[in-house]
């Protein structure tokens, strides 16, 4: 039987490794100030394009070496960390809740509520995401904000769509009709029966998620259409990079692996916490 | 006798049919049970059985109001209840309990059994000394008081059975429909279930539906029969009477469709109905 | 003459080593249904799964020999194996519905069976088929043959199942539990038909089931599981007329019958079960496999 595969004990190596590095990148943004070895903003001709500290002709204290405009880049990284995470956060809980409260209403309730929520589902997921987020940005200007309300505009429909599919099965369930013998109203029934058995769908979303906006941000900062071009995102760090590639290509590499550790630990650190609340309670 | 506790009138259900469906618009509505005349006694053990598509779950998630009959009249204690509204429904629902067929899929796996049987008993103004009602209702049937923090995977279908029965007993409700509440269970989890839901039957006083599509089971549980087939009843009488003396063919074929556990050269060599 | 079926001292384990089957021995003679009966997670069907060579890849077997008909499966490689099981032995499956792919119709489905793994013509498979549908008693063919899976009823689709078994000749049928799934007016009429092609095909069956009303009626021969042990094995007639093991006596016991509501649906003693349990705990404890 399904049940007798109770808990592994212990986390995988997969929620270690990606768990680790989000929270030392975390961590890293948060203190930046007390972290970065370098004012990320500080511009010194005399070290223009240093190379990473392995090799020729690199500096102490530029770990990651320099831009053309001799910035450390290692410094503009973390820095770049605080826009990311805000984004993250802020971005995917608010598609998430967003996403998962109609989704629920959609899949509990059916009927009415549900195939007009479906039909919005729909329609919005006919627009390609990226160019309906730089519309969108262009729409209500530049600027963190902005941003952040684009990100949740446009990918709420993940969430919709993931949860109301298993609100769906969940409203088959006889433990639904049970509360309804024990007296329970519907909206007592959603939050007290469904909605505990869906959180686990939603929290590897979420985490997902927020990998999701970690890159469209990146992809508005490429096309200069994040935040104030002064404050360093990895979006804009990729987009210079671009141009110095002959020179210097660890202005462009080093962003890219940071932006990929990151999508990706998001993603299976989702996939890990769901895996790990799941064959327990099912 | 005195008056029943259920009396129910030329009832009717008819539920959308998703398999005549349109690919747009609504499905037509199939008739499931086409009209019903019956009483429950109070204090009674009924056995409702038929067949797959005789209506019979139909007819309990009627009874318990989960559904709303299309036509007809189910009164509970001289009260019409077929049209009212979940909120007029709820201060009835204390005394209109169900056992689930499938311990599994009835009871949250999200949830711990304490919560599971203390559910009916906060929504009905029980909310009160909780962890002695809960303690009670798990003693009733016979499972020890560390289950309380348990959850459905750590249990046997037998012990979520129980469970079942604890939450809808939890209320000490007048009437409990119990549905198919051991066809998923082997023989001797089964007898043990049968004999505890037997018991507390006697001892509470309650009335009970007892769906079932094994007559054998009936015949030991229930005091009444009622056999019902696509959606009619075919016959319905005191057990003893219907067991010994079937009127209907129908009954007789049922009856001797049943392998008994005994040896019968010739049971396989009388044709069965068609 | 070799059995039809010869289990030996079968024994399986799961990855962590729990044993799920213990020294299981059968034998099933030309012609004649054994009924293998118990309660869930007593091994039955995993029995049957050995057999037709189906186990899931968790389960291992550790020691005991299967032979169909003399030919030792252990002997053979796995392409042989295949071959031998392949066209000495069909299923009955215990949910039609399930058995069958729903987006093809029936008749291609029977006959592919015929035409790819035993190489018969499409005619030959065609014709075959078509007296199997006779034999069980479906009266209008050329409908079932056309139609999807879900247009049959449950009995219908049993009745197609067990003509598609029937067909091959095979000298073995593994029954999985075939009338759990039906109503008991169908049940009868399946058991009826189950018997009488058994008859007159001569063909062997290992019956699969919990049910011992169904063992009553069915069974020649009956070995009784209890947590991967045989418990018992008797004629059928003598199980039932003086059940040896407590565990068989329990186990009639338990069954109800309307005939005798007060006889029957005993629970079962709990000494009982931890007598058993007993016994198979030091069973387990002198076992080491290859040596037991």
């Amino acid at each position: 039987m399904d049940d007798a595969r109770i808990s592994r004990g212990g986390l995988s190596p997969r929620l270690w490794l990606a768990g680790g590095w989000l929270l030392i990148a975390l961590l890293a943004a948060i203190f930046a100030p007390l972290v970065a070895p370098q004012d990320p903003l500080a511009q010194d001709l005399m070290l223009e394009r240093l190379p990473p500290f392995w090799l020729d002709g690199a500096e102490p204290g530029y770990w990651l070496g320099t831009d053309s405009l001799g910035r450390d880049l290692l410094s503009r990284l973390i820095f770049g960390g605080r826009i990311a995470f805000i984004v993250a956060f802020a971005a995917a809980t608010s598609a998430c809740l967003l996403g998962s409260a109609l989704g629920l209403i959609a899949g509990y309730f059916g009927g009415w509520a549900d195939r007009i929520i479906s039909r919005v589902v729909d329609v919005w997921m006919a627009f390609p995401p990226v160019l309906f987020a730089i519309l969108l940005v262009a729409v209500l200007g530049t600027g963190l904000s902005s941003v952040i309300l684009a990100i949740a505009i446009i990918d709420w429909t993940r969430f919709c769509r993931v949860i109301r599919a298993e609100a769906m099965s969940q409203a088959r369930m006889d433990y639904v009709e049970s509360a309804r013998i024990a007296g329970y109203g519907r909206i007592g029934i959603m939050l007290r029966e469904v909605l505990p058995n869906v959180l686990p769908s939603v929290v590897a979303l979420l985490s997902l998620e927020m990998g999701i906006a970690v890159i469209v941000e990146a992809i508005l900062s490429f096309v200069n259409l994040s935040i104030s071009t002064d404050d360093p995102t990895w979006g804009s760090i990729i987009a210079e990079g671009r141009l110095s590639i002959h020179q210097a290509w660890w202005v462009l590499v080093f962003p890219l692996i940071t932006l990929i550790l990151t999508v990706l630990s998001f993603s299976q650190f989702g996939e890990a916490l769901k895996a790990r609340f799941d064959p327990v309670l099912r | 006798m005195a008056e029943p506790l259920f009396s129910v009138r030329g009832l009717k259900v008819a539920l959308p049919d998703m398999t005549r469906k349109p690919l747009i618009g609504r499905a037509p509505l199939a008739e499931i049970l086409k009209g019903l005349d019956f009483d429950l006694p109070k204090g009674s053990v009924t056995g409702i059985v038929g067949e797959s598509g005789s209506g019979k779950s139909t007819l309990g998630r009627a009874l318990v109001r989960l559904l709303e009959p299309s036509a007809g009249a189910i009164s509970f204690e001289g009260r019409d209840i077929s049209h009212l509204s979940e909120a007029e429904l709820r201060p009835l629902r204390r005394n209109l309990q169900m056992i689930f067929q499938d311990p599994m899929s009835s009871l949250n796996p999200r949830h711990t059994i304490f919560n599971i049987i203390a559910a009916p008993l906060r929504q009905n103004g029980l909310g009160d000394r909780l962890k002695e009602r809960v303690a009670e209702a798990l003693q009733r049937v016979g499972l020890p008081q560390t289950f309380a923090s348990r959850y459905r995977h750590e249990l046997s279908g037998g012990q979520r059975q129980r469970v079942g029965i604890a939450r809808a007993l939890a209320l000490s409700p007048k009437f409990v429909l119990a549905d198919e509440i051991v066809s998923g269970l082997d023989v001797s989890t089964q007898a043990q279930i049968l004999t505890l839901l037997e018991k507390l039957a006697a001892e509470m006083g309650l009335t009970v539906a007892f769906i079932s599509h094994d007559l054998s089971v009936i015949r030991r549980l229930c005091q009444r029969v009622i056999v019902m087939r696509e959606g009619r009843i075919v016959e319905a009488s005191a057990t003893d009477a219907l067991f010994d003396n079937p009127q209907e063919t129908y009954t007789r074929d049922l009856l001797a469709a049943i392998p008994l556990p005994e040896i019968d050269a010739d049971w396989l060599q009388q044709k069965a109905p068609a | 003459m070799s059995a039809c079926l010869d289990i030996r001292g079968l024994s399986a384990v799961l990855p962590n080593g729990q044993r799920v089957l213990r020294s299981v021995s059968l034998t099933v003679q030309p012609g004649e249904v054994r009924a293998l009966v118990g309660e869930s997670g007593a091994g039955k069907t995993m029995i049957g799964k050995a057999v037709l060579g189906v186990l899931p890849k968790s389960v291992r077997i550790v020691e005991g020999e299967m032979l169909i008909e003399g030919e030792d499966l252990g002997r053979l490689d796995a392409k042989a194996r295949r071959t031998l099981i392949g066209a000495r032995t069909a299923l009955i499956p215990q949910d039609p519905l399930t058995a069958l792919n729903p987006s093809r119709r029936i008749g291609a489905q029977m006959t592919d069976r015929l035409v790819r793994i035993l190489g018969w013509s499409g005619e030959r498979a065609d014709t075959r088929i078509r007296q199997l549908l006779d034999e069980v008693q479906i009266r209008d063919p050329e409908r079932v043959l056309k139609s999807y899976p879900h247009e049959l009823s449950g009995g219908m689709r049993q009745r197609v199942l067990i003509a598609a078994a029937f067909a091959a000749e095979p000298r073995l049928i593994v029954a999985d539990e075939p009338t759990t799934a039906l109503d008991v007016t169908v049940q009868k009429q399946i058991l009826r038909l189950i018997a009488q092609l058994q008859r007159d095909h001569g063909t062997a069956i290992l019956f699969v089931t919990h049910d011992l009303g169904v063992v009553a009626k069915i069974s020649q021969k009956v070995s009784v599981l209890y947590a991967g042990k045989v418990v018992e094995e008797a004629e059928t007639t003598q199980l039932f007329d003086a059940p040896q093991h407590p565990y068989t006596r329990a186990l009639i016991a338990a069954t109800p019958r309307y005939t005798d509501p007060y006889a029957s649906l005993k629970p079962v003693d709990e000494a009982v079960l931890a007598g058993l349990s007993a016994e198979i705990a030091a069973a387990d404890q002198d076992w080491r496999p290859g040596h037991g």
